[in-house]
């Protein structure tokens, strides 16, 4: 290799181009080549936690509904089998989490019962808010086969039925505001478009 | 070659980035919350230590010196989001433990400060040797740490559960849930530091 160029501005402006030009094209390559991998990874990841919630389904209707209290969207999945209705599941998001936002999926029968829930994404504390995740406790398995209408999603402490996580009673608040959420949203729509 | 040998094992115990050299505490301090998150994070780490140190050393004497940060960190920033595309696509569950991390591996000290301390001055094949060594002794020192929190925080092993604790009502493990937060991995960090720095007496 030769001398090493001198700090000239055209020098450090040319070559710095270049640095970048070739990093940019790498980019664009791996991107390209990733692309269609990456979105497989995440449509079989959404697939999975609504395969979770709902029974089995050939067919999916996808669509946002914006909540009556809340300020984003939540999202409905239809899940039909031999074109009938056989759940729905609701991702929806509570913003009362101990250290913020956090996401789940409660999927409803057709009657408005729980079938079942799963914990998308989520930054509570390990060991004590975290337990809401099935893969670490087995907390969220009381939503189970309850339909809210009877069922008061309000931990026993605020005179509902949930009994709440040891510890964790404002995990175990927000995951209730998130799931009431869901079904509040699934009620008001529910005898317009049946 | 001893000198590569040397070069090589230097950075386990008498140079460990983590532990001697305190570089790269930030993600060292936030991911290793179990082992498995933080031999993710020196793998992913040291790939692009390995591959930044092979840029850098082909492309020194093309870099002007006044411009040769700048030019280091797009090299660096690049190699982080091919790791970054590549773990979301193929590796989705270690992607979501480690989340913003990843991304944060661009700043991460102990990467510009190999490329510029060591990749910018030497040849191809000690930078790569150099690159290597530092990585694994990262990952051997983010394993090592990740695995004590996971043990003590979470009663479990590389996602294994150990049943050393004590269990409650619900058969959840009583465990010191303190190591799997911030303070204990400051705890940790500073038992490991300080048996280092004995090893090296």
């Amino acid at each position: 290799m030769g001398k090493k160029p001198e700090s000239t501005f055209i020098n450090m402006v040319s070559r710095l181009f270049a640095v970048v030009a070739v990093a940019g094209a790498a980019l664009g390559f791996v991107y390209m080549q990733t692309f269609d991998v990456i979105q497989a990874a995440k449509k079989k990841k959404l697939e999975t936690a609504i395969g979770n919630v709902v029974p089995a389904f050939d067919t999916l209707i996808t669509y946002k509904v914006m909540p009556a209290t809340g300020k984003d969207s939540i999202t409905f999945y239809e899940a039909y089998a031999n074109k009938e209705l056989v759940g729905t599941a609701i991702a929806t998001y509570t913003e009362k989490g101990f250290s913020g936002v956090f996401k789940i999926m409660v999927g409803f029968s057709p009657d408005g019962t729980i079938i079942n829930t799963a914990v998308l994404e989520h930054k509570e504390t390990p060991g004590l808010g975290d337990k809401m995740d099935k893969k670490k406790a087995k907390w969220s398995i009381q939503f189970n086969d309850k339909n809210p209408k009877t069922y008061i999603l309000k931990v026993t402490k605020d005179g509902g039925n949930v009994d709440a996580i040891t510890a964790a009673t404002i995990s175990s608040r927000a995951f209730c505001d998130a799931t009431q959420r869901a079904y509040d949203a699934l009620e008001a729509k529910g005898g317009k478009n049946e | 070659m001893s000198s590569q040998m040397q070069n090589f094992t230097k950075g386990f115990i008498k140079e460990n980035p983590v532990f001697v050299l305190l570089l790269g505490l930030c993600p060292t301090l936030g991911v290793t919350t179990s082992a498995l998150n933080g031999f993710g994070m020196g793998l992913a780490t040291m790939f692009v230590l390995v591959m930044s140190n092979i840029v850098v050393s082909l492309v020194k004497n093309f870099i002007p010196d006044k411009v040769r940060i700048p030019a280091f960190i797009v090299i660096i920033a690049s190699f982080v989001t091919i790791v970054e595309l590549l773990m979301q696509g193929y590796m989705q569950a270690l992607y979501e433990s480690l989340g913003l991390f990843i991304p944060l591996i661009v700043v991460n000290c102990l990467v510009l400060g190999r490329a510029e301390a060591f990749a910018s001055k030497n040849k191809l094949w000690p930078s790569i040797v150099d690159g290597m060594g530092m990585g694994l002794g990262f990952t051997f020192a983010l394993t090592i740490l990740g695995g004590i929190r996971e043990i003590l925080g979470s009663d479990s092993i590389f996602d294994t559960l150990l049943h050393i604790f004590p269990v409650d009502k619900d058969g959840n493990p009583i465990t010191m849930i303190a190591f799997v937060l911030a303070p204990g991995a400051f705890i940790v960090l500073a038992y490991l530091i300080a048996l280092t720095r004995k090893l090296n007496k």
